[in-house]
């Protein structure tokens, strides 16, 4: 168990590395459709609508195999020899994509539920488009949306153990190579447990105190 | 683009749905079941039962359901006890792990849902059943759950969704459902788009029909309907041939 211990160290920093890079990612493809849905003139409407119901109705695992295997296929074909797309960058493309599709879901029913009023009034006062998204509904918005949101960025943690299924040596990966090299499949699963509920645990106050620093306004 | 490949995904996919299905409704019934006392513990039972209820879904709701599935099926191998009781019979067959897993974590999450449904439960409606002298059984049974179960099924549905996505894990424990079979074949002819698309396709299928029972259910079963729904309420006769002209609540 000793020699996993720096394992699992790095380990962790990936599982970490790969749910802040694919969050941070998803949460700016999710504002930018949910925007585009929003908006009166939106073109973009049903391809965003079917964008979300795709990904919100299909296994998290199928979409992470989906582009690790289907993105080797797809850069060799260019590259015209044999490429690889290594697991993190296929993790965190995959999860990007998984947590966008329900990041635009929330913030299009956090940007409807933002009263029409306020962008009337912004728009009587007459700020520009950007200054009523950045100053007016935007702040409104983000508060509505922070307990669901929370809730995302919790499942995001869990979805990053199924990136070791391609072969990311995260938190899940250093468990079942030391549970299969020493035999002790419980102490390393365990372990693996405790590291995730750890992770989620912090995700969840930090969520939590965020509410509590800026609830919705008027509740 | 194969479309010879799809064709042939399109005739061997289906007959992992049977399985998938199998995972998903015997999983979402066992969970159900366990989860119904639960909640009712949760919700109002005293601190220290409340709270251990609460670290048992904490537990479940906070680790990947990967880890809790590896752990059952590689885990619990390594204490002699278990592979000496009877139940290693059980717990050495990967669709019985993955099915207890399954079972085990939708119970934790349906828990939650229905713990919060029957703290949303108005007190008055309690009270009023209490006047009338129903016991308290009787005012679980025939008040409480079912305004509770009315409450919680928007959530309960996005449980069923994320079941049927979960079934998928059983893939990584040598079970040949749709993800299981869809690799497999991936493995024999090193064509990962076309056949995982029609494995999404199937999935999208199965969610999206979820989707829609759980909705019409939510119509069938809510009291408080909008105005549009009451309109509609109010156009249909109660029985044929016989018009009513006052608004039917």
């Amino acid at each position: 168990m000793g020699g996993f211990a720096a394992q699992f160290t790095v380990a962790f920093l990936v599982t970490v590395s790969l749910a802040l890079v694919s969050g941070f990612l998803g949460t700016a493809f999710g504002l930018l459709l949910a925007i585009s849905k929003g908006t009166p003139a939106a073109r973009f409407k049903g391809v965003v609508t079917t964008y979300t119901t795709v990904v919100r109705g299909v296994p998290e695992l199928l979409i992470i195999l989906l582009i690790y295997f289907g993105g080797t296929t797809f850069a060799s074909k260019i590259a015209g020899r044999y490429v690889e797309v290594n697991a993190f960058t296929a993790g965190v493309i995959a999860l990007t994509v998984v947590f966008s599709g329900y990041a635009t879901e929330i913030f299009r029913g956090a940007i409807a539920a933002v009263p029409a009023g306020q962008t009337e009034a912004a728009k009587s006062l007459g700020l520009s488009t950007l200054q009523r998204w950045l100053f007016v509904v935007g702040p409104q918005m983000l508060r509505l949306a922070l307990p669901a949101y929370g809730n995302l960025w919790i499942s995001l943690f869990k979805d990053t153990a199924l990136v070791s299924v391609v072969g990311l040596t995260d938190i899940m990966r250093v468990a079942y190579v030391g549970a299969g090299s020493l035999r002790a499949p419980l102490t390393f699963y365990l372990a693996a447990s405790a590291f995730y509920l750890f992770l989620t645990t912090i995700t969840l106050l930090s969520i939590r105190l965020a509410e509590r620093r800026y609830p919705a306004f008027g509740r | 683009m194969n479309f010879g490949l799809i064709f042939d995904a399109l005739l061997v996919l289906p007959s992992g749905i049977g399985l998938t299905l199998t995972l998903t409704v015997l999983s979402l019934t066992a969970g159900f079941l366990l989860s119904v006392p639960l909640a009712f513990a949760r919700a109002f039972g005293r601190p220290s039962l409340s709270f251990t209820v609460l670290a048992y879904t904490y537990a479940f709701r906070g680790t990947p359901m990967l880890v809790q599935l590896f752990l059952l099926y590689y885990g619990l191998s390594q204490i002699e006890a278990v592979r000496a009781s009877i139940f290693w019979v059980i717990l050495r067959d990967p669709f019985w792990c993955a099915l207890f897993t399954f079972s085990l974590n939708s119970a934790a999450h349906t828990t939650e849902i229905l713990c919060r449904g029957l703290q949303s439960v108005p007190k008055g409606v309690v009270e009023a059943a209490r006047a009338l002298g129903l016991k308290r059984l009787q005012i679980a049974r025939l008040v409480t759950f079912p305004i509770a179960f009315r409450i919680s099924l928007p959530a309960y549905g996005n449980e069923i969704v994320g079941m049927i996505k979960g079934s998928s894990l059983a893939s990584t424990v040598t079970l040949l459902e749709i993800t299981g079979m869809a690799r497999q074949m991936v493995s024999a002819t090193f064509a990962p788009y076309e056949i995982f698309i029609v494995a999404g396709a199937i999935y999208l299928a199965l969610t999206s029909t979820a989707v829609k029972a759980t909705q019409i259910l939510e119509q069938r079963l809510s009291t408080d309907g909008t105005p549009k729904q009451r309109r509609k309420a109010r156009l249909r006769p109660a029985l044929p041939d016989h018009e009513i002209t006052t608004p039917v609540p």
